[in-house]
């Protein structure tokens, strides 16, 4: 498939004919996709065609109707809450509108996955939140709330509480949507920096074509509900599709 | 008997076959849809569904509540927390509310008791009344509006902006954390406000009183509390946890099943107040016949 699967036979997130409708209308079709460990992954399409709820059916925020998904070998359909919760805990998972806790301070927002789900003390835990925040750039606005910072700082904040458990997968819905050209080349160059060090299996549901072409080692085209390309992008602008170049088209 | 029946039913349900030509004449001739009386159906079938999918719905929240609440880890901080938010910051409204009721009874039932020739009983009905009902009542009606507005709107917030589901997929349950938390504190802190109210309640049906009529507080109070036993003071104070269950319950309930945006916020917070208050007035009834069989 890629050179990721041929280092690393395990697929971390393994999905297969997973569909998913409401009401009449079908939002993912028999949809299958593999990601290697250490891979990034960007999904690409229009608006309502089913990238977001793909990432909530990965994290069982929603069940399927059909098909199979199983992170790191084990499968998440069905599970029970504690030991999805347990998956949970290895995924980091960024909403696209950062999805702030209001009543909690930045530093508290990403300090609370570490005071759930650790035994650090709460100056390690503080050190640790320095640590993120300083990583994406809001170490100065640590004591400010979730409303009093822009649309583009949440996001910053809400990687870095994404990121805080240390997550072997992140994924990131929209990650640059919403925000001003260099504040969207920020983030997408925070993104592939932080797989560079991390070594991170990434999902990332985009709209940013510019960004999927620095951090993606493959893209996904969805189009009702079914792959309509996958493979590097690369080929994907040599692609003869008529909805792939009609995409192409219109982004740039 | 027959032709007595008969004389009665004939023209009514001449009557009634009249007024449902008329209906069906008016709605045919106002309305567009293919069949008013169908629709008019069909909208009383949602609806009785609606309702007994609520039920439904409360049923399982309720479950899946009691099923985080009492396991470890004990989310002791956010208890505290909502505890203040909750108890400590009713405390002001609360008071004032039992005073304003001590002074109201104080009043009215001076004017009563003296027409009866009873007025050295005076004392000993406004402490009975605020004990009994007035105070639990109004304690639970305030914290119902503050509270149940305020859980309702948080929760909604959160839920339309994806906080709740952000906190699931970090492997929080949002139910221990944000619910069970919220439960508890009302439960907890019911029965301290209600002895606030009491208290501010029977303070202020004295100063009333002996703005009137001067009489030192302790004979007030040794008068009012002369018959009193803590057979009945204890359970109306108690019955208020019962209040707090169901404010903490149905507003959360109302808050987490936020659908639609702002819209929906507003429209759960108006509900979480209106279902909580009603809920808790209809419970009353049958706590205040409970406490007099078991408490007689």
């Amino acid at each position: 498939m890629t050179e990721f699967m041929d280092q690393n036979n395990q697929a971390d997130i393994a999905i297969e004919g997973l569909s998913k409708s409401f009401g009449t209308q079908k939002v993912l079709d028999g949809f299958s996709l593999s990601v290697a460990h250490g891979e990034t992954v960007a999904v690409l399409g229009r608006s309502g065609t089913g990238k977001s709820v793909l990432l909530r059916l990965l994290i069982g925020l929603q069940k399927p109707d059909a098909g199979h998904i199983r992170i790191q070998g084990q499968e998440i359909n069905g599970l029970e809450v504690k030991p999805l919760n347990e998956i949970r805990k290895k995924i980091g998972f960024l909403f696209q509108q950062g999805a702030l806790y209001d009543s909690l301070t930045v530093e508290e927002n990403v300090e609370f996955p570490l005071s759930r789900h650790t035994t650090l003390s709460a100056q390690e835990r503080k050190s640790r939140a320095l640590e993120l925040l300083e990583s994406v750039g809001m170490k100065d606005d640590m004591d400010k709330m979730p409303s009093q910072i822009s649309g583009g700082m949440q996001k910053r904040v809400g990687l870095a509480r994404a990121l805080a458990l240390g997550p072997a997968i992140v994924f990131l819905d929209e990650p640059t949507a919403g925000l001003d050209p260099i504040t969207a080349a920020e983030i997408g160059a925070l993104i592939s920096q932080l797989q560079e060090k991390h070594k991170m299996t990434s999902l990332v549901v985009t709209h940013d074509l510019h960004g999927a072409k620095h951090f993606a080692n493959r893209v996904v085209m969805l189009d009702h509900g079914k792959v309509l390309f996958e493979g590097r992008f690369d080929d994907l602008q040599k692609s003869t599709d008529s909805f792939v170049m009609q995409y192409l088209k219109d982004a740039a | 008997m027959a032709l007595n029946l008969q004389k009665t039913f004939c023209p009514m349900l001449v009557y009634l076959s009249l007024a449902l030509i008329l209906a069906a004449a008016f709605t045919a001739g106002s309305s567009s849809l293919p069949n008013p009386w169908r629709a008019l159906g069909s909208a009383t079938e949602t609806s009785v569904i609606g309702f007994f999918a609520w039920f439904g719905e409360l049923g399982t929240f309720c479950w899946r509540l009691a099923r985080v609440a009492f396991v470890p880890p004990w989310e002791g901080g956010e208890l505290i927390r909502q505890m203040d938010a909750i108890g400590s910051k009713s405390l002001p409204l609360v008071a004032l509310a039992g005073a304003a009721t001590g002074v109201v009874l104080s009043l009215q039932t001076r004017e009563t008791l003296t027409r009866f020739g009873a007025k050295s009983m005076l004392p000993a009905v406004i402490i009975f009344s605020i004990v009994k009902e007035s105070g639990p009542v109004i304690t639970g009606l305030i914290v119902s509006g503050r509270v149940g507005a305020g859980i309702g709107a948080e929760l909604g917030s959160m839920k339309v902006t994806e906080q709740i589901d952000a906190m699931e997929a970090s492997a929080v349950d949002p139910y221990k954390y944000l619910v069970a938390t919220r439960v508890l504190a009302c439960i907890a802190m019911l029965p301290l406000l209600t002895l606030a109210a009491d208290f501010c309640g029977i303070l202020m049906g004295w100063l009333s009183n002996t703005l009137v009529e001067p009489i030192s507080l302790r004979l007030f109070f040794n008068t009012g509390t002369k018959g009193i036993a803590f057979s009945d003071f204890l359970p109306p104070t108690f019955k208020t946890a019962v209040y707090g269950l169901i404010i903490g319950v149905v507003s959360c309930f109302q808050g987490m099943r936020t659908e639609g945006g702002t819209e929906g916020v507003g429209r759960s917070t108006t509900s979480a107040v209106v279902l909580s208050s009603l809920f808790l007035i209809l419970a009353d009834v049958v706590l205040v016949r409970l406490i007099q069989v078991f408490y007689p």
